[in-house]
Formats: structure tokens, C-alpha cells, sequence
């Protein structure tokens, strides 16, 4: 076992903490959510430059050819500053999607438009009522001369507006919950058929609710794994799960040194409020959670090439955990900071909304829980 | 012993249900039902509904204009007022200011202001806290000089809560730096339209727009509205806090939400079964509304001593803590319920008549913000800390 950084890691690492400290101040960050972008592209091409659009992508399209510590680095370092930048969507799930199910065409297609900056991607897998549940589609895939005409409403679709290239999760057969019949498509997000209303989340992100309607494919848009996609999709989303478990840690640890800072500065009754030892307790309790936080989401990434049982059950219990702990890190982050804490002037109400999606993002703390209980 | 309300409690508990459901304009029910925004003429026009029909004030004596009810009548008018959707009144000059000027205002002051609260006419704020003094209130430094007829009134107040509606402030002023904290403090009611007064929005992580920073510079302010003795205040101060039992816990608000929170899981499906009828989710509504009924019984205990004559102390600080604790876990088994339907946010959708098309549930748009915001309320009004401060001190004597 060797649980330390290679040198390159740590380089990365570095940079990219580098980065986030002075390039994306949280006054510089608001250019980009306040855009009707979400974020800013000249920042996306510097993401490309520096090399990590590519960083966990195979060398032969592109990439560097790193493994999920490198997404954790960077997950987390993005976690740190809030970063909006959707590389989480379109390098880390997009990039799973294709590595995992798609033809070798697509991947010689569109790996090296990701890892160029040239394009991007969403994947449209949640439905209206399908919760949690990866498998419950009810988006149909009908066979159509040569190809498949797909209907169907997919919700919450992360980036959807700023991506070229859509993968989306249909039925090729099969009731709306069976784990078979499920197949995947990439599609330009143009194609059309396609309607998307567009809008901000709750933490500066951007996503759309899209309607397929009468959306017409050639065959070669659906993936080499035909109907028996499910697997591909779990194995993807464990991916972007265990890196967005990275970013949580990362929004922790920011949360974590901001309220440290405000308990030390801040005076009522004569002295620094950290000197009252009820927050003192606190403040430990918040500071040994992020490290647990921090073991699980190492453990995750480190376990993603597990085989699928051993897999799953190492995110969920990552996303379990670092879903309540982020939720009391957050909570206690705002009341700590008494008043200043409720402004949407100070960063700490925005990390605590982050860390509040992510509680949910890819099934919340009851649902891995029971994923977890359950193999 | 017994819980049940008595003949003559369940008699005004229906006449309270058959009033509201009959008087409650049905805009202001459909926004407190949907978590809408309310607009200050929401307010008003519902505090008038109660003022015509005498029972705006029920914590003032009767010679004032109050109702006169006991403590646990009190209690039985808030529930069904909870209960039917009509929304809070709002505490500022009914429930803060007005005591503070019926028990140590004069004549003359009782005679120009509680009419005008009774009618709605005058909105008022608190301005309590100051940047550098919130749980440490009594180092406050808004200062009052006497000058002639006036005091000069300048310093800041901050988190000033509606003041953007206000037409009058009731503040604490430092006019004494000599001895104690406590004690050079004085209590003013401030006119908001004085020359000198700024008020400007703090917006909260939510989105919302509800409190304020009030500046205060050279704010002349006739030294008739000093309530009582001058450097007094911080006593008044004190006894407002202690004053309010009735409400302080939101037990029938709490209620209420549970009610929704049940309507809403029992609609949220998870692979077509009810969230509702999950045990994981059940046990811990469960749990919550388990700590709603001891708040609820615990409350009752404390209004029936007070009924029998006992002098309320310091265990308002239970109802506040475990109050706030309750309201707090009832926004966050809402938001988890709906899962990625909270991810959205749609601030149109928070206003009435905006006829925004829902995304996902019509219920989902308000929920994430009103979790957010209502992280608020273990801070305002003494934070929790500082409430288990002094379960510890003037309780527990430790
Ligand atoms: C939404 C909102 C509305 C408000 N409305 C009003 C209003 O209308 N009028 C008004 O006057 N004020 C209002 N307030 C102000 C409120 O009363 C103060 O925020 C509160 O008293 C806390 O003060 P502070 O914000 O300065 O925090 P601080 O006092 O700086 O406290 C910071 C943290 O330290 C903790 N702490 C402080 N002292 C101790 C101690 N001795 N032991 C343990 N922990 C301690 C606190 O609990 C808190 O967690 C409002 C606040 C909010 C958030």
C-alpha cells in the first residue's frame, strides 16, 4: 500500500491549488455566474492548456493518461474555489461514459475534442420521477430505418447549454424500472427535436429540462454496448460520484479554514469568540468530519477500478458519509458565523448551498446508505 | 389533569377555525400555502382583518385594546390562525415594542402609539444588534447625546429585519459610557423618515431581501420618546425578552409544515411506492414530529404555570432552541424529499400570479431557498448558543 502522491500528482496538485487561490477569487468567480454561459470559456481553455482537461484521459485520444487521483486533485481543488467550470460533467462523466461503452469511432471522434477544449459534454440520465434510480427510463429508443427516434423528457441535465455533444440514456425495450433494455446515445446537442429550457441551480451551476421529441439518430449514434448499457452507466456514474465526493472535501476544507479564521477575528464579550470552548468543540467536530470526509473520497477513487460489487459499495459509503457530513460542516460553517454567515455578500452561504446539492447529486445519503447496506 | 382543551376552549378554538376560514383572503392563504413570497400588504391587510374583529393584540390587556386571554386561549388562537394559513403577525410593534410602552412608557406615548399598531398604521423595526455587538448586545455603541429638547442619534444598526418597510425603529442607545456595559443603555423609538437615517438591503444567501443595515447620522429624536428613565434600557430590554412565551416555540407553524411535509412525501414516489412509506424516511419524520409534541407539551406545562400566576423565567429558552431545531429539520426533510427538484432555482416561481411553469412539482421551487433561509432563525433573536448560555447560568446556576 502506498497511500502517497507521485511527484507529477503532487505537481498538479499544486498547480491547479495555485490556480484556484489566485485566479479564481470568489469576486472573479461571479463573472462567470452571473454569464448566461455559467462560467467562462477563456477559463475552460486554460483548463485545456494547463492539461487537465486531459489529465485523466487515455494518452492515445489525447490524454495524459492519469487515473481518478488525478480527478480527485483537481475535483477537489475546484471544490475549494467553487469552481463552475463543468469539467465534472463533460470530463469526468462524459469521459467515463465514452471510455467505458462507446464505439471506437466516437472515442476517436470526441476523447480529443474534450481534452482539446474543443467541445463538450452533458449526459441526460435523470427523468421526472426517476429519483435516484439510474435505471428507471422511460425515454424510448424506437427503431427507424436505419437508425432510432428517440422521445422522451430528461430533467436536471447538468451543462446542457454549453455542451456540443449530448449522451442520453433511452429504452430500447423493457418495462420503465428493468435494468435491461437501456441503451446510450451521443447525439449533437443541437439535433432536431431537442428543446431545452435552460436555468441557474441553486449554487451558480447551469442545467436544462430537455424534451426529446421525434429526435432522429443514424445508427451509429448508440453505443457498443447496445441494449445492456446499465452497467456502463453505474460504472460512470460511481466515476463522476467519487470525484464529486473530491469536491465536497475540497468545498469542506475552505469552509473549514474560513470559520477557523472568523472564530479567531471575530470579538463579542471582550474576547475572540474561538476562545469560548462550546465552538471549540465544534470546530473540532467540523475539522475531524472533512478528514473522514477526505479517507472516504480517497478510498473511492482508489477503489473505482474494483471490481462492480467491491466498487459500489466503496462510493456509496463515500457519498453517504460525505453527504451528512457536508451538511453539518455547512450548517455549523453559517451559524458559527452568526449573522454574517445568512449574507449572500460572505462565501460561506454559497460553499453551504454547493455542499447542499451535492448532498443529492447521483442518490443522497439514505439512498447510498441502502446501496451500501444492500451488497 | 386533563389534555384536552376544556368545553369553553373548544368552543373558541372552532369560532377561531370558522373565523379564519371565513376571513383569510384567499390570495394570502394560497401564498402561505405554496411558501410564497408575502408582500407587506399581505400583512397588513390580514392584521386588519384581526383588528376589526379585536384580536390583533391578544397579549395587551383589554383597557389597551387587547383581548385579555389567558396564556393557553393565547395558544389555541395561534394554532388554528397556524393551522388555517393566515400568516404571522408581524412581532415588531404588537408583540416587542408595544409591551415595553404599556408596562414603561408614559401616558402620552401609550396614547400616540398602541392605536397605531393596533391599526397597522405604523411598521415597526428593531434595532437591537450593531455590527460589532450580536450575542454581546450590551456593548452596544449607537450613541444618544442630549441636546436641548433632542438626542442626537448616531451609529449603525445591522440585520434590521423589514426595515425597508418601517416607519418607525425602537432602538437601543448608548447615553452613558461611564459605568457598566449594561447600564448607560437607553431605549428610543425613532421616527424612520428623521433626516439622517440611511437604510440599506443586505441580501442573504437565499436570494431574499428581509434585513437591512440602518445608519444613523446626527438622527435628531425629541426627547419625548424616551420610554421610561434614561440609561433604563437595557431593564426594558430584558423584560421584552422574558415577556414572550406565546409563539416564541411555533409549535402550530411547525404543525403545519409537518402537514406538508407528509402531503408532499406522500406524492414524491421512489420506484413507484410513496417516499412516505419508507421506513428510512418515515422514522425520521418520525423523529421530528416526535420532538414537535414534547415542544408542544412542554410549552402547554409552561403556559398553565403561567396561567396559575407563576412569573415566566428563563426556560423560553427551550422553546426557543428546540423550537428553531424543529422548524430547521422540517426544511431539511423537505429538501431532501424532493431530490434533484431542489436543484433549480426559480426565483420568479416564489412569486404569486408570475405564472412561471413549475419545474418538476408545483411545491419544489420554494423548498431549497426556504431551507437556506431558515438557517437563520438558531441565529436571530439570541442565537441558540447563547440560549443554552443561559439554560446553563440562570437555570442551572453553573
Ligand atoms: C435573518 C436575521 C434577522 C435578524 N433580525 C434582527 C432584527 O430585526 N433586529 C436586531 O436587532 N437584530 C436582528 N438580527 C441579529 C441577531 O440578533 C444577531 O445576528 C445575533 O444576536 C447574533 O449576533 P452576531 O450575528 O453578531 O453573531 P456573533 O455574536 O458574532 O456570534 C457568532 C457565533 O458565535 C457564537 N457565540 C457568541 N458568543 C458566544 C458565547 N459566549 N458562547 C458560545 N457561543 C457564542 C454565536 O452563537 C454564533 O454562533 C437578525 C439576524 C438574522 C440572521
Amino acid at each position: 500500500m502506498d497511500l502517497r502522491l507521485s511527484q507529477e500528482q503532487e505537481m498538479i496538485r499544486d498547480g491547479v491549488t495555485r490556480f484556484v487561490r489566485d485566479d479564481y477569487e470568489f469576486a472573479t468567480r461571479r463573472i462567470g455566474a452571473v454569464s448566461d454561459l455559467g462560467f467562462r470559456e477563456e477559463v475552460w481553455q486554460q483548463f485545456a492548456d494547463l492539461g487537465w482537461l486531459g489529465a485523466a484521459l487515455p494518452e492515445e485520444y489525447g490524454g495524459f493518461g492519469g487515473s481518478a487521483i488525478e480527478t480527485m486533485i483537481l475535483m477537489e481543488a475546484f471544490g475549494r474555489g467553487l469552481v463552475l467550470e463543468p469539467y465534472l460533467w463533460s470530463v469526468v462523466l462524459g469521459g467515463a461514459l465514452l471510455q467505458q461503452g462507446a464505439t471506437s469511432a466516437h472515442k476517436e471522434q470526441v476523447l480529443p475534442e474534450i481534452s482539446s477544449g474543443k467541445a463538450r459534454i452533458a449526459f441526460a440520465f435523470a427523468e421526472p420521477g426517476s429519483r435516484f434510480n439510474l435505471a428507471h427510463i422511460g425515454m424510448t429508443a424506437k427503431k427507424d430505418g436505419d437508425g432510432y427516434r428517440l422521445n422522451g423528457n430528461k430533467t436536471v441535465v447538468y451543462y446542457a447549454a454549453s455542451a456540443e455533444y449530448l449522451i442520453g440514456s433511452a429504452r430500447l425495450g423493457g418495462a420503465k424500472t428493468d435494468r435491461e433494455g437501456i441503451a446510450l446515445f451521443l447525439l449533437p446537442s443541437d439535433a432536431k427535436g431537442i428543446t431545452r429550457r435552460d436555468y441557474a441551480t441553486q449554487d451558480d451551476q447551469r442545467a436544462s429540462e430537455i424534451i426529446f421529441k421525434d429526435v432522429q439518430v443514424d445508427a451509429a449514434a448508440l453505443f457498443k454496448c447496445g441494449d445492456d448499457a446499465l452497467p456502463v452507466i453505474e460504472n460512470a456514474i460511481d466515476v463522476a460520484t467519487a470525484a464529486i465526493c473530491a469536491d465536497a472535501v475540497g468545498a469542506m476544507g475552505a469552509l473549514r479554514e474560513m470559520t477557523l479564521e472568523y472564530l479567531k477575528t471575530r470579538k463579542q464579550f471582550g474576547r475572540a469568540i474561538g476562545e469560548f470552548q462550546v465552538l471549540q468543540h465544534r470546530m473540532a467536530e467540523m475539522f475531524i468530519l472533512e478528514e473522514e470526509a477526505r479517507s472516504m473520497a480517497l478510498r473511492a477513487a482508489l477503489m473505482l477500478d474494483a471490481p462492480a460489487p467491491a466498487r459500489k459499495k466503496a462510493v456509496s459509503a463515500a457519498k453517504s458519509l460525505i453527504a451528512r457530513a457536508g451538511r453539518q460542516i455547512g450548517q455549523e460553517a453559517v451559524q458559527m458565523h452568526g449573522g454574517m454567515g445568512m449574507t449572500h455578500e460572505l462565501s460561506v452561504g454559497h460553499y453551504f448551498k454547493r455542499l447542499t446539492m451535492i448532498g443529492s447529486m447521483f442518490g443522497d445519503g439514505d439512498f447510498h446508505r441502502k446501496r451500501f447496506a444492500a451488497l | 389533569m386533563d389534555i384536552n382543551d376544556s368545553v369553553e376552549g373548544a368552543k373558541f378554538r372552532t369560532e377561531v377555525r370558522e373565523f379564519v376560514a371565513a376571513n383569510l383572503p384567499a390570495d394570502i392563504k394560497r401564498k402561505v400555502d405554496g411558501g410564497l413570497r408575502l408582500e407587506k400588504d399581505d400583512y397588513v391587510r390580514w392584521q386588519r382583518v384581526l383588528f376589526d374583529k379585536g384580536w390583533i393584540a391578544p397579549g395587551w390587556p383589554t383597557e389597551f385594546g387587547g383581548t385579555g386571554w389567558e396564556p393557553l386561549q393565547r395558544h389555541i388562537f395561534e394554532e388554528e390562525c397556524a393551522l388555517g394559513s393566515a400568516p404571522a403577525v408581524i412581532s415588531f410593534g404588537v408583540n416587542m415594542v408595544a409591551p415595553v410602552i404599556i408596562e414603561f412608557g408614559n401616558d402620552a406615548q401609550k396614547e400616540k402609539y398602541l392605536p397605531r399598531i393596533l391599526s397597522s398604521e405604523d411598521w415597526w423595526c428593531q434595532g437591537y444588534s450593531e455590527p460589532g455587538s450580536g450575542s454581546d448586545l450590551a456593548s452596544l455603541q449607537c450613541k444618544a447625546v442630549r441636546d436641548g429638547d433632542d438626542y442626537i442619534v448616531t451609529g449603525q444598526k445591522t440585520w434590521t429585519t423589514l426595515a425597508q418597510y418601517a416607519d418607525m425603529i425602537f432602538c437601543l442607545v448608548r447615553t452613558d459610557n461611564s459605568g457598566k456595559k449594561q447600564q448607560g443603555i437607553s431605549f428610543l423609538l425613532i421616527d424612520m423618515k428623521s433626516p439622517g437615517i440611511t437604510v440599506r438591503p443586505i441580501r442573504t444567501f437565499d436570494g431574499s431581501a428581509e434585513i437591512n443595515e440602518v445608519h444613523l447620522e446626527d438622527v435628531r429624536v425629541p426627547v419625548e420618546n424616551l420610554v421610561g428613565e434614561e440609561h433604563m434600557g437595557w431593564t426594558y430590554a430584558k423584560f421584552l425578552l422574558g415577556h414572550e412565551r406565546v409563539g416564541i416555540a411555533q409549535v402550530a407553524r411547525s404543525k403545519k409544515q409537518m402537514q406538508r411535509l407528509k402531503m408532499i412525501a406522500n406524492t414524491e414516489l421512489v420506484d413507484g411506492e410513496p417516499l412516505l412509506s419508507q421506513p428510512e424516511f418515515a422514522a425520521k419524520i418520525a423523529d421530528v414530529e416526535i420532538g414537535l409534541i414534547a415542544l408542544e407539551m412542554t410549552e402547554l406545562r409552561i403556559l398553565s404555570d403561567e396561567s396559575a400566576g407563576k412569573a415566566p423565567g428563563p426556560e423560553s429558552s427551550i422553546l426557543k432552541i428546540r423550537g428553531t431545531e424543529i422548524q430547521q429539520g422540517i426544511t431539511e426533510l423537505l429538501i431532501e424529499a424532493i431530490g434533484y427538484d431542489a436543484h433549480p432555482w426559480v426565483p420568479a416561481a416564489a412569486i404569486d400570479g408570475r405564472n412561471e411553469p413549475p419545474i418538476g412539482s408545483d411545491y419544489a421551487a420554494s423548498i431549497a431557498p426556504h431551507y437556506f433561509n431558515w438557517r437563520k432563525a438558531s441565529i436571530y433573536g439570541g442565537s441558540n448558543e447563547i440560549q443554552k448560555n443561559i439554560i446553563a447560568k440562570m437555570v442551572l446556576g453553573l
